[in-house]
């Protein structure tokens, strides 16, 4: 066991200039530290640490029961941290892409997300599921999916999904530290560094951009709490993950004074923070990349409506994916962009 | 299409038709029954391997059956577990209870008291010898049909009843259907209605017992129809991969409702005989023979206590009654089957071996028969005191936003006051 750092607070601690996988590592690496029962694994997350290297190092200086590669079954991987979990580990599986984790889909939603409520809490599944999800990488319809919306239905369980590297190293202690199943989505275009949804332009670091000073050492974000990216009056921007870039890109070049709401958890969804930001600018855009009927955007469209409807001087606006799987030419036809949102905030400004 | 002779050619074609096998059981409802085409091996002539052998050595066992009590109610061979007269009749009178349990709660079901019951008759053996096989704290992943391992490691018939009813004292608060218990301080987990879930559960449970240097195993239970279902293959291949310290039990029954185990892949070869292709020990056991159960069963935990790793164990049985008290097998199987199944009841084999040996009679038989009934009797008035399903709604609505998550969020307490508004308006009179 470690011992106890003194606490410093987040503004005064050290930091270090991080990407996300590296923030993400130093958090998994935090945690196995900080808790003798935490265990990751997933396919070649071991030895090789992680096709993204998000597990890099962390065999090597926990050993292999504690980090270690599994066979190729979703099924599996869930089931076992949910056995995990009802002994008493706290787990860590990792989903190579999250557009493989349907196999284990039963698991997380007929078991992990309903153990507390059948056994009346004498069994839990304290399990957190990272994933990388999400597109811009040509990487076709099997590894480009945002399947969020079809978690963010179930009872029982959390969904989470970070936007920088500070944000990913805090969130994930927290969703770790969580006592309920806990999805932990990672875009993964933007491990390595922002994305202003510009394919065409030379891609950023993360070391250039403040948010990837990452303090060393542990700290935590807390779950259903959202983050304001930027305050502005005239239109409320309800978005995560990687589209928190492209959104703050895209309104900075048009000069709107948007407010930029980083949701981080899905569910439970901070509706305080969403209120108050539609109630003062009285126009809402919602954003997301994954398909759009049904997607998480339906529910934050009808949030607004149900809660904000008498301050909305406009339609609320959802820009997200079409309605089909993610295309490998049509890559950037698809992706929701400059273009797609452009036209959406000219409309919600219009009215 | 028009219907077609089988086996026809094509015009212009010299290529015989394919043509597809669906599984037919032996026999349908009105049939005579006659198993002498089912190959029963003599008691007791079945080796035992050391229990830290390879797992090859065991797997002549998965095609075999693993035997003691034979034909005369003798205990015979090398898997006879020598148990004492005193272990044999609590192991009678744990299964006679759990038959006259299950016998009452069907009765009550019947009569309105719950909307749904699952007995076990005809496998008690397979659940308690195996139960009093194992350390009590050794975690058990049961389907719902292992009412038989709770019974026999003392969890109060009243909390099962109280389950059962869905009642104001059920622990569950009323959320789960009934016999879905969950037991956590007896090492029983909690059970779902969904099939084969517990079978990788239980392996993760076991790697975990594994990664923290513990001394517990584990053990799955799954029936043989849900052994098709993809997480049985994902438990054996992680319980194979790292070795795990499980039992994996497969209950054939020789049903799943109205679906005989052919289409489970019965025809082909036994359930034990997965073991061999995934490399592990496999044993095959008379699921009514409560002697060889025992054994089994303590082969293979202390093969897993021993770090040699975990074990399949089919249990061949047969599932007397209905699946549930929805099911009226009537409609699907001959009712002689039960009557004519080669190795009979496994209460009346354990009674008659005991009585063989001059350690047990038929009077004493029944008084226990008559206690164990007022037994259950007693414990049913009790838990009745708490209420019977009825209309439901015995529990305050709050809690069912409570458990969802750890702590409320705040739509679940916006969802809670609706619907307790609701309740005010529905039922004014109710009262938390």
């Amino acid at each position: 066991m470690t011992v106890e750092e003194t606490p410093l607070s987040l503004h005064d601690a050290p930091t270090k200039r991080m990407n996300m996988i590296e923030a993400i590592n130093d958090a998994l690496d935090i945690m196995l530290e900080r808790n003798p029962n935490v265990v990751i694994f997933g396919e070649d997350v071991g030895y090789f640490g992680g096709v993204f290297r998000a597990t890099a190092g962390l065999q090597a200086k926990y050993g292999s029961s504690r980090v270690f590669d599994t066979p190729i079954n979703e099924c599996g991987i869930i089931g076992v941290a949910v056995g995990m979990g009802a002994y008493g580990l706290r787990p860590v599986p990792e989903i190579q892409f999250a557009d493989y984790i349907y196999p284990g889909f039963d698991q997380l939603v007929s078991e992990a997300a309903r153990l507390r409520y059948r056994s009346a809490a004498e069994f839990i599944a304290p399990i957190t599921v990272r994933a990388p999800f999400g597109g811009g990488i040509f990487g076709g319809q099997t590894h480009s999916q945002s399947p969020e919306a079809i978690f963010t239905h179930v009872a029982g369980l959390k969904t989470v999904i970070p936007s920088t590297p500070f944000e990913a190293k805090g969130l994930l202690i927290s969703a770790i530290e969580d006592n309920d199943p806990v999805i932990f989505f990672e875009p993964k275009r933007i491990y390595n560094g922002p994305f202003d949804g510009y394919y065409d332009r030379p891609a950023r670091p993360w070391n250039t951009h403040s948010a990837s000073e990452v303090p060393e050492g542990y700290y935590s974000l807390p779950l259903g709490k959202a983050r304001t990216v930027r305050e502005g009056e005239a239109l409320t921007v309800l978005v995560y993950g990687a589209m928190v870039h492209v959104a703050e890109a895209v309104l900075a070049e048009k000069g709107v004074d948007a407010e930029i709401i980083d949701l981080r958890t899905l569910v439970p969804i901070d509706i305080e923070a969403v209120e108050k930001s539609v109630q003062k600018t009285g126009r809402c855009l919602v954003i997301h990349e994954a398909t759009r009927t049904s997607g998480f955007g339906a529910e934050l469209v009808s949030l607004v409506q149900e809660r904000c409807f008498y301050s909305l001087e406009a339609p609320i606006e959802r820009v997200t994916g079409f309605d089909t799987p993610y295309p490998h030419s049509l890559e950037w036809a698809y992706f929701p962009g400059p273009v797609r949102i452009g036209e959406a905030v000219d409309r919600l400004l219009a009215s | 299409m028009a219907k077609r002779p089988a086996r026809q050619t094509r015009r212009g074609s010299n290529m015989p038709q394919l043509s597809l096998h669906v599984p037919e059981p032996h026999y349908r409802p009105g049939d005579k029954v006659d198993y002498s085409w089912l190959p029963i091996p003599p008691a007791g002539k079945q080796p035992k391997p050391d229990e830290s052998c390879p797992a090859a050595e065991t797997h002549p066992l998965c095609l075999d059956l693993v035997r003691v009590l034979d034909e005369h109610n003798e205990a015979v061979g090398p898997w006879d577990p020598r148990l004492d007269p005193d272990t044999l009749r609590r192991m009678l009178r744990v299964m006679a209870l759990t038959r006259a349990f299950d016998e009452r709660m069907f009765r009550g079901q019947r009569q309105g008291k719950t909307s749904f019951y699952m007995k076990c008759t005809g496998e008690e053996a397979v659940s308690v010898a195996a139960a009093f096989a194992l350390a009590d704290d050794d975690m058990v992943f049961p389907s719902y049909r292992q009412q038989g391992i709770l019974i026999s490691r003392g969890y109060p018939l009243v909390e099962m009843i109280n389950q059962i009813y869905s009642n104001r004292a059920d622990r569950l608060k009323g959320r789960q259907l009934p016999i879905m218990y969950s037991a956590r301080d007896y090492g029983f987990f909690t059970i779902s209605g969904n099939l084969a879930t517990q079978f990788p559960q239980a392996v993760g449970w076991a790697m975990a017992s594994a990664i923290k240097g513990d001394t517990r195993i584990a053990t799955g239970w799954i029936g043989e129809g849900s052994s098709a279902e993809g997480d049985f293959h994902a438990a054996m291949t992680f319980a194979a991969v790292y070795d795990a310290p499980v039992v994996l039990n497969v209950v054939n029954n020789q049903y799943a409702i109205s679906s005989f185990s052919g289409f489970a892949g019965a025809e082909r070869t036994t359930f034990a005989a997965r073991a061999i292709g995934y490399g592990i020990a496999g044993l095959r056991v008379d699921g009514n023979d409560a002697l060889a159960v025992y054994a089994a069963m303590q082969w293979a935990a202390n093969r897993a206590r021993a770090n040699m790793g975990p074990t399949l164990i089919e249990y061949f049985t047969y599932r007397a009654e209905a699946h549930s008290t929805s099911d009226d097998p009537t409609a699907y199987r001959s009712a002689q089957e039960r009557e004519e199944w080669p190795l009979g009841d496994p209460i009346t084999r354990l009674k008659r071996y005991l009585i063989a040996r001059g350690e047990w009679s038929i009077e004493q038989q029944e008084e226990m028969d008559r206690e164990v009934a007022e037994e259950v009797r007693l414990a049913t008035k009790e838990a009745e005191k708490n209420g019977i399903l009825g209309h439901g709604l015995h529990h305050p609505f709050h809690t069912m936003f409570e458990d969802v998550y750890e702590e409320l969020p705040w739509h679940l307490e916006e969802q809670a006051e609706q619907a307790i508004r609701e309740r005010r308006i529905k039922w004014p009179e109710w009262k938390e």
